[in-house]
């Protein structure tokens, strides 16, 4: 049963992966289709999209995947505190918990979790940074400021005093949370990009042939800031991931018995030279994840470049 | 084709386009400009860099943006409308549709994360109800028009794949998608190479010819303005100093700045070992110098040039020049008396 839903995970990563892989190469001359392929090139940036795949497919069929439910504790006397085994690959933990199902799931929740905050960052930091580059002057100025000011409150610690005051904090709440500190460097970047974008040729030849603000926008401005904030996108889920670790480490981030990979790294903390494998696995999840995320935004930088887009 | 009868398709008065750069620096770019752009005509507008000719073209658009401002009292009419007057809504619906215009640099007056074919389709869009498909048909036959080979494949491709010369007939194009009745061309062939530069000089021509529209033609470059241009006005500093028909302005131009632009000129059987340049460079337009603005770049200037400022003096028919050598012919010396011999 658990054996063909983890064949199945890996058929579909092959499938998707192998996908990639074998589409084929930039006939069309679309700026993505270029980058697409450039990307593709470079191996350690491949190498780290498939493993994201990997634990996307994972994060989502982790019901299947998973031998034992995350939070059932059959016998806290005779089960806890396993070291890996056959019938328990990452051990269990101090609650007899199975680490390994509930590092599955962990990956449902820290990677729902960081993926729906960045949504949340890059919409409202891509609007923002958009208004205040396109309208620009006075407006500009104001906008930015609050931005300076924004930054100057260092996030984790307005992060723990919020979170500390409104325990237990619900799922969503949390994402709109790190979502809603963690905008201003998209909107910064974006709003750099307006600025040099607005006063190009291409916004004055719309501009002489009708366009109105709103099709400028839409169609010379935003299309052309999309390939920074893909990048910062992608760099900011692995900041995201470790923000929210941190939170959960702390405990007041994601609420056990829920698991995510760091309460999960809180649970054995306090006897991590003993009982090593229950923060370790954890523990390396996010390593792993984290690196991928950075290696693959590293790519996409390279890829997404305009520079060598011309010409 | 310019008979007294016929108004004029676009008709500048006192221009003024200044930008108020904080403090009490101004900087008066365009200074009183007046001309006319009859329909059918191409009129040439030529002058240096930094003498307000492209802010000119901007301004009959207003597409200046602050800190720049066309001064009250000035008055653009086109077919019959005052264009200073009318609301952002009315004036967008003239750009692109009435009066379009193209750039000089077509790799960077187009967006590079579009097809080509979807970027003029646009423009049929944005000047009214047409479906995605009528437009892209329109772009491409319009493609056609403009002389692009197999405009269906051109189309599909963005302007990267594109040469210069094909990316500047895309945006002639997109330019002429909605047979506007005065095309300004702001150094349209500066960016290409020459033997392209003619091919896109002749394309414009032949395009007026079939569908009939007037061009107001910016350059620095005499040599375009002589191969395409029916009337000429020369711009120096934020003003126009002298308007004449092409081929008089050639055989006998009358003011000083004028003549040092023809003689800048390389010619076929040129002897010179170095080109004649005009001495200095266009004043700051925050302090233009008092009196006539070219004096101290002026190989003739005496006391008057100075301190009075030069009205535009008639010379002949047609013929204007902003020169006290209109009153005062004698003090051109005999080497240089080409243009005043003419000067009745």
């Amino acid at each position: 049963m658990h054996t063909l839903a983890w064949i199945a995970a890996a058929v579909l990563t092959t499938l998707i992966c192998g996908a990639v892989a074998r589409a084929g190469d930039s006939e069309s001359g679309s700026p993505w289709r270029i980058a697409f392929t450039r990307l593709r090139a470079n191996r350690p940036a491949f190498a780290a999209l498939c493993v994201i795949v990997a634990l996307l497919v994972i994060a989502a069929l982790a019901p299947w995947l998973a031998p034992y439910s995350p939070i059932a504790q059959p016998d806290i006397i005779r089960l806890k505190n396993l070291p890996p085994s056959l019938a328990h690959p990452f051990g269990t933990d101090f609650a007899s918990r199975d680490v390994f199902s509930r590092a599955l799931y962990g990956a449902r929740v820290s990677l729902s979790v960081a993926l729906l905050a960045i949504v949340v960052s890059a919409s409202v930091g891509t609007a923002y940074g958009a208004i205040a580059g396109y309208v620009g002057g006075r407006v500009d100025s104001i906008m930015m400021r609050l931005i300076d000011a924004a930054l100057s409150v260092p996030r984790i610690l307005l992060l723990i005093a919020v979170l500390a005051l409104w325990a237990p904090v619900p799922l969503p709440a949390l994402i709109l949370l790190l979502g809603l500190t963690g905008w201003f460097g998209v909107s910064r970047v974006v709003r750099a990009q307006v600025l040099s974008l607005r006063e190009r040729d291409m916004v004055v030849a719309a501009r002489a042939l009708g366009a109105n603000d709103r099709q400028i926008l839409w169609r010379h401005i935003l299309p052309n800031v999309l390939s920074p904030v893909i990048v910062s996108i992608t760099l900011g889920i692995a900041n995201v991931l470790i923000v929210e670790a941190g939170l959960s480490y702390l405990g007041v981030g994601v609420r056990p018995p829920s698991a995510s990979w760091g309460n999960m790294i809180l649970d054995g903390a306090d006897e991590i030279a003993s009982l090593w494998w229950i923060a370790t696995f954890p523990g390396l999840a996010i390593v792993l994840t984290v690196m991928a995320f950075n290696l693959l935004g590293d790519g996409l930088r390279d890829a997404l470049d305009p520079r060598q887009v011309d010409g | 084709m310019t008979s007294p009868a016929t108004p004029p398709l676009l008709s500048v008065r006192d221009l003024s386009t200044w930008f108020h750069t904080g403090g009490h620096e101004v900087a008066r770019a365009v200074d009183g400009v007046s001309f006319d752009v009859m329909p059918n005509e191409t009129v040439g507008l030529v002058g240096e860099s930094g003498c307000g000719k492209s802010v000119t073209s901007l301004s009959i658009l207003r597409l200046i943006e602050r800190p720049g401002r066309i001064e009250p009292g000035s008055r653009i009419e086109f077919e019959g409308r005052d264009l200073l007057s009318l609301d952002d809504r009315s004036i967008r619906a003239i750009r692109g549709n009435r009066i379009s215009m193209i750039f000089q640099e077509p790799m960077t007056s187009l967006n590079p994360v579009f097809t080509v074919g979807d970027q003029i389709a646009e423009v049929v869009r944005v000047h009214g109800p047409a479906s995605r498909r009528e437009a892209w048909e329109r772009a491409v036959d319009m493609l056609q028009q403009v002389g692009v080979p197999a405009p269906a494949e051109r189309a599909r491709e963005y302007p990267h794949q594109l040469s210069g010369g094909l990316r500047q007939r895309a945006m002639i194009a997109m330019a002429l998608m909605m047979h506007p009745a005065l095309l300004i061309a702001d150094e349209p062939t500066t960016a290409l190479d020459v033997t392209i530069q003619a091919q896109i000089l002749e394309l414009l021509a032949a395009l007026q010819a079939r569908v009939g529209m007037s061009i107001l033609l910016i350059t620095h470059d005499l040599g375009v303005i002589a191969e395409a241009a029916s009337r000429v006005l020369v711009m120096y500093a934020g003003q126009i100093v002298e308007e004449a028909p092409v081929r008089r302005l050639f055989a006998s131009a009358h003011h000083p700045y004028t003549e040092g632009l023809l003689t800048a000129m390389p010619r076929l059987g040129d002897r010179r070992e170095r080109l004649t340049v005009i001495p200095g460079s266009v004043p700051s337009p925050a302090e233009w110098p008092a009196g006539c603005r070219f004096h101290d770049r002026c190989a003739y200037a005496w006391e008057r040039c100075r301190v009075e400022a030069p009205p535009l003096y008639r010379i002949g028919t047609g013929h204007v020049s902003r020169c006290h050598l209109a009153e005062e012919p004698h003090r051109r010396p005999a080497a240089g008396a080409r243009g005043a011999a003419s000067a009745t």
